[in-house]
């Protein structure tokens, strides 16, 4: 024991403040209400005051960033049952043409119009992915993918809803500033809807598919049909997405299908860290405005943004929100060893 | 015991390419009734307990259920006629809490028929279930990720979320593999406990010194066929049986 050495180290603790399960909090100060609530409250008011704030440009953008982290929290959702969707983009031009042809063709005024849009992409969408519920992973993801790649091989080749012109004119929104907010609304109400979805008896029975489906099977639930019901729900939302963007520009093409609209939302999941929803739309809420900023550097863009994502996906594999949500929850002080 | 069988099971057949896994298999289950399934590895059994609960489809052959055929049947349809199973190897939900492992079966319709119940009360019923055997109430274990759970908890995990279903019939595949010896006297004496209360048991074991304390009747395969049936001690003394499982083994 010639000289004593001090080593330090750093110790992390969790939070005591939830009690048995996940959704039971103990409060016992204002402090902890604040504690709660701020990272809840925060992004909200954020997403709700930003239309107000932001330049025309930005808030066009910032539409778009709605629309593609709509498209993520589908992704997310049929994520926590099992299924790996790799065309996000079929579900986004199935509620676009619906919508745009009904209004381009019949003039049903446009709410009616994305309603129908809705209910019609989630049926066909539902419809078209029902026979491959069977499959798991990559092979289902290999048959979104065709079904968004052949989808606008078929509007092309028989020349029907535009062809490859597409429609136009559709019947635009009335104002810029409503709209954005019903895109913010959709958002928000998509987001808690389902974290509270997931939370819920049926979104542990979600999840339990995912983990293990014969054993959900051997519990006697019918895991197909709630498979169905899944892909019902991601592609309400996802068809909602599209009849939105057909109306706020006014017109729908084959474009709706590119590849942009299955793999933004993608990779803002993985971004953002999947399964919760709230990572979804992190992620996205980052992605869509990065590669619109990364605009000015040109041809370099979409390498500058590859970069950037594989270094995420390197260095933050779980996921910005997982990794600010753990460290939101853990105390970090530095204890003699 | 008198009455119709509970489950019948009729010449059932089942080749894995040219590996006969299960060959003209026959045999009956009376309600109440204690059954083991026995014999060396290889021998069938878990192919036999898939061909009932429908996990998989047999070449030819068929399944009765109190007097329905059930043959082929999805096993959600199955399960939902109140034929329960635990699996060889752990299949849970390491994503839930352990608790919330045996909220699913108690989200199914045949457990909504049979008792109602509404969000948060399913919580409950589940922790009663775990706290009885031996996950209790007050420690973390019912509240942990069922992933983080050791092997011994995962097959007793897998046994609460059977029962969860409410059965009519339960099946047990090897659920003693990789329970320390404590924890196999415990299971063993709560498996009585539901036979005594009504439930029948089809459990394919291979500690046969703890299935013969239990099982009514015995039933041995070997190579996929059924090469005896009747009472433990009797059938262990048949010629046939001493050499298809008796000669190699240790113990007996």
């Amino acid at each position: 024991m010639a000289e004593e050495k001090i080593t330090y180290r750093r110790e992390r603790i969790d939070r005591g403040i939830k009690a048995r399960a996940d959704t039971i909090f103990v409060i016992s100060s204002y402090r902890d209400i604040l504690y709660l609530l701020l990272p809840r409250v925060l992004p909200v008011v954020a997403l709700l005051v930003l239309p107000l704030i932001l330049p025309y440009y930005w808030s066009k953008v910032f539409t778009h960033t709605c629309m593609i982290a709509l498209l993520a929290l589908s992704w997310d959702l049929l994520a926590s049952i099992g299924l790996v969707s790799f065309g996000q983009a079929a579900l986004f031009g199935a509620g676009a043409y619906i919508s745009g042809a009904l209004n381009h063709y019949f003039h049903l005024p446009y709410g009616l119009a994305i309603l129908i849009g809705i209910f019609g992409g989630a049926t066909l969408g539902s419809l078209l992915l029902s026979p491959v519920v069977r499959l798991k992973g990559v092979y289902f993801a290999i048959f979104t993918l065709i079904l968004s790649l052949l989808s606008p091989r078929i509007i092309e080749s028989t020349d029907i809803l535009g062809g490859s012109h597409g429609l136009a004119p559709i019947a635009l929104f009335g104002s810029d500033l409503v709209a954005t907010y019903v895109a913010v609304g959709a958002v928000l109400v998509c987001l808690f809807g389902f974290r509270r979805l997931i939370d819920e008896d049926y979104g542990a029975v979600m999840r339990a598919i995912r983990d293990d489906d014969r054993a959900v099977m051997s519990a006697g639930i019918n895991i197909y049909w709630r498979k169905i019901q899944a892909l019902f729900i991601a592609s309400a939302v996802g068809s909602f997405a599209g009849a939105f963007t057909t109306h706020h520009f006014g017109f729908v093409g084959m474009t709706v299908f590119s590849l942009d609209y299955s793999i933004l939302p993608l990779a803002s999941a993985v971004l953002g860290g999947a399964g919760t929803f709230a990572g979804a739309l992190t992620g996205a809420m980052i992605l869509v405005p990065l590669s619109e900023s990364l605009r000015a550097v040109g041809g370099l863009r979409i390498v500058c943004y590859c970069i950037i994502l594989i270094a995420a996906v390197v260095y933050l594999p779980e996921g910005i929100f997982h990794y600010i949500a753990r460290k939101y929850h853990q105390f970090e002080r530095v204890v003699k060893v | 015991m008198e009455g119709k069988p509970l489950l019948k099971v009729e010449r059932l057949t089942k080749h894995f390419g040219g590996v006969v896994a299960v060959h003209d298999v026959s045999f009956e289950l009376r309600a109440g009734e204690f059954v083991g399934i026995i014999g060396p590895n290889g021998s069938g059994k878990t192919t036999l307990v898939n061909l009932i609960t429908g996990f998989v489809k047999p070449d030819s052959g068929d399944v009765f259920y109190r007097g329905k055929e059930i043959t082929g049947k999805m096993p959600y349809t199955i399960a939902g006629h109140g034929i329960a199973r635990t699996f060889q190897m752990v299949r849970l939900f390491h994503s839930l809490p352990a608790f919330k492992n045996v909220v699913i079966p108690l989200c199914s319709p045949r457990v909504k028929k049979l008792r109602g119940g509404k969000y948060g009360e399913r919580d409950d019923v589940a922790i009663d279930l775990l706290h009885d055997m031996g996950f209790e109430r007050d420690s973390f274990v019912p509240y942990k990720m069922a992933g983080s759970l050791p092997h011994g908890y995962l097959k007793r995990l897998d046994l609460v979320r059977a029962i969860a279903l409410r059965p009519d019939l339960l099946i047990l595949d090897e659920l003693f593999s990789g329970m320390a010896m404590s924890e196999v006297a415990s299971t063993l004496s709560m498996i009585e406990k539901f036979s005594e209360s009504g439930l029948t048991v089809l459990m394919v074991e291979h500690r046969l010194k703890e299935l013969f304390r239990v099982a009514n009747r015995v039933i041995v395969l070997n190579f996929g066929q059924k090469i005896a049936e009747g009472f433990p001690k009797e059938v262990m003394e048949g010629e046939a049986v001493k050499n298809a499982y008796l000669g190699t083994a240790e113990e007996g």
